[in-house]
């Protein structure tokens, strides 16, 4: 709730996916043919870096003011309040994203079929990049240059993710089936809600001691 | 037997006694795989049979094809040499766990150096979005990962742990990376050599390529064993009996 407050990281993340995906047309072609062609994957490739950007400020603010050894030394199990964390992480860039994504598939001409696996992908899809990019958060955390070097160890984390979600819209837009490949990231998402947390609350305790 | 077991343990976790057991290994190890290789290479090179289609230019087989495997090999052994120092505390394992990510970022590369050579004569072209290809690119990313990681933390204590995190968060995708990879897009021969069922490839080829594994596995643990007596002297260089040897 705190991020709403401070209305910048609630929009940064949001307005660097907008202004990003609006970069394509220019640098490549405004005809709609070719839009269509690279609109599922250039969407999802901007979702990701948007979701990265604000994956920096996960826990470093708690780091900063001290308020993270508080949370670490708190009675409650630490994996729930590191999913806590990853919840609102979501909630202020994954959610966002996943709800201004079919204005901008239609700004870049994506053919209808596509708009139904691209909203329930990139909402499973940006929850997968929270939780798998709090590790990458916690083992960073007291790193004062940590940003470059986070983006670096999650992103080949993130190469599944970006296969399964491009291709279930990919297949939409080409009239095939693509629940399957829905299945798979949902699954996908499922075992890293099962192992993130542990995960990053392992990395947490160890990122702390700089 | 279990305070044997420990005891052995602790005695073979020191950094000192891995240093002077190695001393004595070294120079067999070393004897070993470079006579393998040597052998596996002029077998190969010279006396292995023409392939029907690919010609001579399939014998970088002979290279290609251990190096991948130890690439990817040795992405587990610095993982599970993470786990034993984040679960038994042991600074050898750590030693190990560093000195394996650069030699498996190298032969990472190397693979795909290699492949990107060999495949500009058979597909006409150096550099191809195929699955295999494309994983161990991940491959070498997530070992750059583990360098990046382990360079950027000022205290030892705290790069180990994190280093073997990341690993062991590696491991686990690893296997999911490759079969999406592999399921987006194949064009890669798939795997000529089975452990089970008979292999696709000519047993006169076969041979001289066996012989080139083994030896770069020897190889291998030859590079891993120096860079972590270097490492080892590294850390314990103001320890008095690496003053002793100095001396």
């Amino acid at each position: 709730m705190l991020a709403f407050r401070h209305g910048n990281d609630f929009l940064n993340p949001l307005l660097f996916f907008v202004m990003t995906t609006s970069l394509v047309p220019l640098a490549i072609s405004p005809a709609p043919t070719q839009l269509a062609i690279i609109a599922p994957g250039m969407i999802w490739i901007t979702a990701l870096l948007a979701t990265l950007l604000a994956l920096d400020g996960m826990f470093k603010d708690d780091f900063a003011d001290g308020s993270l050894f508080q949370i670490i030394l708190s009675p409650q199990p630490l994996w729930l309040l590191v999913l806590a964390k990853v919840s609102a992480h979501w909630l202020i860039t994954g959610l966002p994203i996943t709800l201004m994504a079919p204005l901008l598939g239609m700004m870049l001409a994506l053919p209808q079929d596509g708009y139904l696996p691209l909203i329930i992908g990139l909402a499973t899809g940006t929850a997968c990049f929270s939780l798998i990019g709090a590790v990458g958060a916690a083992l960073t955390v007291s790193l004062s240059k940590g940003g470059v070097l986070l983006s670096l160890i999650v992103m080949p984390l993130y190469f599944p993710v970006l296969i399964f979600g491009a291709s279930a819209v990919q297949r939409g837009v080409e009239g095939l089936d693509y629940l399957p490949v829905l299945a798979l990231l949902g699954a996908f998402f499922t075992f890293a809600l099962l192992t993130g947390p542990f995960a990053a609350a392992a990395a947490l305790k160890v990122g702390v001691n700089g | 037997m279990w305070q044997f077991i420990k005891k052995w343990f602790h005695r073979f976790g020191t950094p000192r006694w891995f240093y002077h057991t190695t001393s004595r290994w070294l120079p067999w190890l070393a004897l070993v795989s470079i006579g393998l290789l040597v052998l596996g290479s002029i077998w190969g090179l010279g006396f292995a049979p023409e392939d029907a289609r690919q010609g001579n230019s399939y014998r970088i087989i002979y290279i290609h094809v251990p190096i991948s495997v130890l690439a990817m090999v040795g992405y587990y052994i610095m993982a599970a040499a993470g786990a034993v120092a984040l679960i038994w505390k042991i600074k050898l394992a750590d030693m190990v766990m560093v000195s394996a990510a650069p030699i498996g970022a190298a032969f990472t590369f190397l693979a795909l150096l290699t492949g990107s050579i060999w495949g500009k004569p058979t597909w006409g072209t150096y550099w191809v979005w195929d699955a295999r290809i494309t994983s161990m690119l991940v491959l070498l990313f997530l070992y750059l990962g583990v360098i990046a990681l382990n360079q950027a933390f000022t205290s030892r204590d705290t790069a180990y742990k994190a280093c073997a995190i990341l690993s062991l968060v590696g491991t686990v995708n690893i296997p999911i990376i490759y079969k999406s990879v592999d399921w987006w897009y194949t064009l890669h021969q798939p795997a000529t050599i089975k452990l089970t069922g008979a292999s696709t490839i000519h047993p006169d080829m076969l041979k001289p390529l066996l012989v080139m594994i083994v030896g770069f596995y020897c190889f291998y643990a030859l590079l891993l064993i120096l860079h972590t007596r270097v490492e080892i002297l590294r850390r314990e260089r103001r320890s008095s009996w690496v003053k002793g040897l100095i001396r």
